[in-house]
């Protein structure tokens, strides 16, 4: 019987069984934030503790920072603090950081993929849930609390117990206007916010093969929504030709060597699953959240289901009727989830020469993933295009995502968001509402002023 | 016992129950207190917005509720924790007095977590959870004690059956849960995983 790439990257990485069930596994790379990891430092400085591998430790102040063009414009003083306190980490303890001064910053989940230190084959640790999104490359990539960054500072190495897999199939052919995180709310939908407890998520199935690794990046970035602390996808050509040529990935022979191994983890054929799902593509439609957790969502031309609790009232909306023509206050599309190039191209496509504007009620943000995707998008004039149409085109970071920066909900507050997140307060104010959806729907949104069907609505421009 | 053992047997105290399903961490603990650089203070925020909604409706939370006053024991439903990472909320928990949380099912970067501080979140099944928060609602008085050797919950002379994964509650009973020199003496070996690792690539 054959082995899931989970069972072999998890082997590869188990430096011993220290409990029954529990191992000591090592961190092939290890990514900080200015969040989770100051406690950490701090505890490493109590205990006189050094960090142990600097070479695989890499850092970025993402939650906290300004989007307003200049880093250091915090009109928090607390934020100010933590984005000071992770650069003299990081310059104290020898880690490698993407200096918001230099210019390098952006969000974690979007830097270290395009900077190619995303590889397959690798596990990778980060306190941050969303950590689930370099699993797209066949990493197997997991959040972790402040309490482990403290070990994994140490000793590289973090206590884990091994997850069950499930593989979740998605076949067919996606109909137009419907997205990667389309397939991803239509997943945590079917399956659950806590179907995935317990599992790591392997994705696979045609669909799957056919997204470029962005599209394979919000499909994981979501598994933690799911309830799965992993997601993965098999590695391929896809993955090698992304990789290929980024900073950091090997060169030469060092290359050939390691597209050899990583084939050589991916999934076997025969390998034996703990649970299967497959998923018919046709039945997706594009997606929008009416509630607080994010299995709570219908296709745009549904109705508001019947729902437990407080969740309707806290939402403003009841049962029967329809999202469409939901009033929205504010637009953001961005995110660790939705923060790359191609989530801003599609938008671009759908607003260039069309006179489009957001409507005159509507705060819209479009907020780059990192830098690098910034200038992508200056380089293509496509800044030009957002502010035209009526958006803020901000600096990189997590932006309204969560709430921890300048960017955030007032009051009840409606927010059409390309993010991961509905929970209550999530962006920033207490009885602010979001309502997740594709970059492209959120734009649709910003420009109608409410949710509307962003096929009808740009026609055939996406 | 000396004073720097940490090994957790059993746990006694009075309850307070929470009830509902995917109580998240952005619940447990709003985002907006992740700036501070320490966790000294964080149980002053626990549960904030859901506090302050539930005093805007003429009601209490129940960490308001005077009859819950002083528990330690959590008695939670479904997939408590999940969502964010943040260990600012089993944190923000812990210092508030909470030592142990029984529940369903928890998220699993907050149960971890909770491991990681010496809060251990133990399972039972459904019907258990709604006995012992009847109990607690009922009876807030009621002493509870988590026994961890015998993974048994106790309330008077009723005896429920909880888990907890078999490495996990080694670590409390051998009081290693705080596995930073765990790690640490593993030493060489951790190198020689490492250069195997680059080798094969």
């Amino acid at each position: 019987m054959g082995q899931t790439l989970y069972e072999k990257v998890f082997d590869r990485h188990v430096v011993r069984e220290v409990t029954p069930g529990q191992y000591q596994l090592l961190a092939g790379l290890h990514l900080l934030n200015e969040v989770s990891s100051p406690p950490a430092f701090e505890a490493l400085r109590e205990r006189g503790l050094k960090l142990r591998h600097p070479a695989l430790t890499f850092g970025s102040s993402d939650h906290s920072i300004s989007t307003s063009g200049q880093t250091d414009d915090f009109a928090d003083p607390m934020a100010a603090q933590q984005v000071r306190a992770m650069g003299r980490n990081m310059a104290e303890f020898g880690a490698n950081y993407f200096d918001p001064a230099a210019g390098e910053h952006g969000i974690i989940h979007v830097v270290a993929p395009e900077r190619g230190l995303t590889q397959p084959g690798t596990v990778i640790v980060c306190g941050d849930s969303h950590t689930s999104t370099h699993g797209a490359f066949g990493a197997i990539a997991f959040g972790i609390g402040t309490s482990q960054v403290r070990d994994v500072l140490a000793s590289q190495t973090l206590l884990m117990e091994k997850l069950k897999v499930r593989r979740i199939e998605i076949t067919g052919t996606l109909a137009p206007g419907v997205y990667a995180k389309d397939v991803a709310l239509h997943v945590i939908r079917v399956l659950g916010a806590k179907g995935g407890i317990g599992f790591a998520y392997e994705f696979g199935g045609d669909v799957v093969d056919r997204f470029s690794m962005e599209e394979r990046m919000t499909l994981c970035n979501l598994a933690i929504e799911a309830g799965a602390r992993c997601g993965y996808v098999n590695p391929d050509q896809t993955t090698f030709d992304y990789l290929s040529g980024r900073d950091h990935a090997p060169r030469g022979t060092a290359w050939d060597r390691a597209v050899a191994e990583w084939q050589r983890v991916r999934s076997d054929e025969d390998a034996a699953y703990d649970d299967r799902v497959v998923l018919r593509a046709d039945e997706i439609e594009p997606m929008v959240t009416w509630g607080t957790s994010p299995d709570q969502s219908v296709a745009v031309g549904g109705n508001i289901p019947a729902a437990e609790g407080d969740v309707l009232e806290f939402m403003g909306l009841t049962e029967g009727q329809p999202i469409v023509g939901m009033r929205i206050d504010v637009a953001f599309i961005g995110s660790c989830t939705n923060g790359r190039l191609s989530d801003f191209e599609a938008v671009a496509a759908c607003l260039r020469d069309r006179d489009l504007h957001v409507a005159p009620h509507v705060r819209a943000l479009v907020v780059p993933g990192s830098r690098r995707v910034r200038e992508a998008l200056v380089a293509r004039g496509l800044d030009a295009v957002f502010r035209d149409a009526g958006f803020q085109f901000r600096d990189a970071g997590c932006s309204l995502c969560c709430g921890m920066n300048a960017d955030r909900l007032e009051g009840r507050e409606v927010c059409a968001s390309s993010s991961n997140r509905n929970f209550r307060g999530r962006q920033g104010s207490p009885t602010g509402r979001t309502l997740l959806m594709s970059p492209v729907m959120v734009a649709a949104a910003a420009i109608a002023g409410e949710v509307t069907d962003a096929r009808q609505f740009f026609g055939a421009a996406q | 016992m000396s004073r720097n053992d940490t090994r957790i047997h059993r746990i006694a105290g009075r309850g307070i129950t929470i009830h509902g399903d995917d109580i998240d961490t952005d619940q447990i603990l709003p985002a907006r207190y992740l700036k501070a650089i320490t966790f000294a203070g964080m149980e002053a925020h626990a549960f904030e917005d859901a506090r302050a909604a539930a005093k805007a409706q003429g009601g209490e939370h129940p960490l308001d509720q005077m009859r819950f006053a002083g528990g330690s024991v959590l008695f939670v439903n479904r997939n408590f924790g999940c969502g964010s990472s943040r260990e600012h909320a089993p944190h923000s928990l812990h210092r508030l007095g909470i030592a142990a949380v029984i529940g369903e099912s928890f998220g699993e970067i907050f149960a971890g977590n909770c491991v990681a501080i010496g809060m251990p979140c133990v399972q039972t099944d459904t019907e258990t959870i709604a006995a012992l928060q009847r109990i607690n609602e009922t009876a807030p008085q009621t002493e509870f004690v988590l026994d961890l050797v015998g993974q048994t919950i106790s309330a008077g002379d009723r005896v429920f059956p909880v888990s907890l994964a078999q490495g996990r509650r080694q670590q409390f009973l051998e009081g290693t849960w705080d596995p930073t020199a765990v790690l640490l003496a593993a030493g060489p070996l951790i190198e020689q995983t490492l250069a195997e690792l680059h080798g094969r690539g």
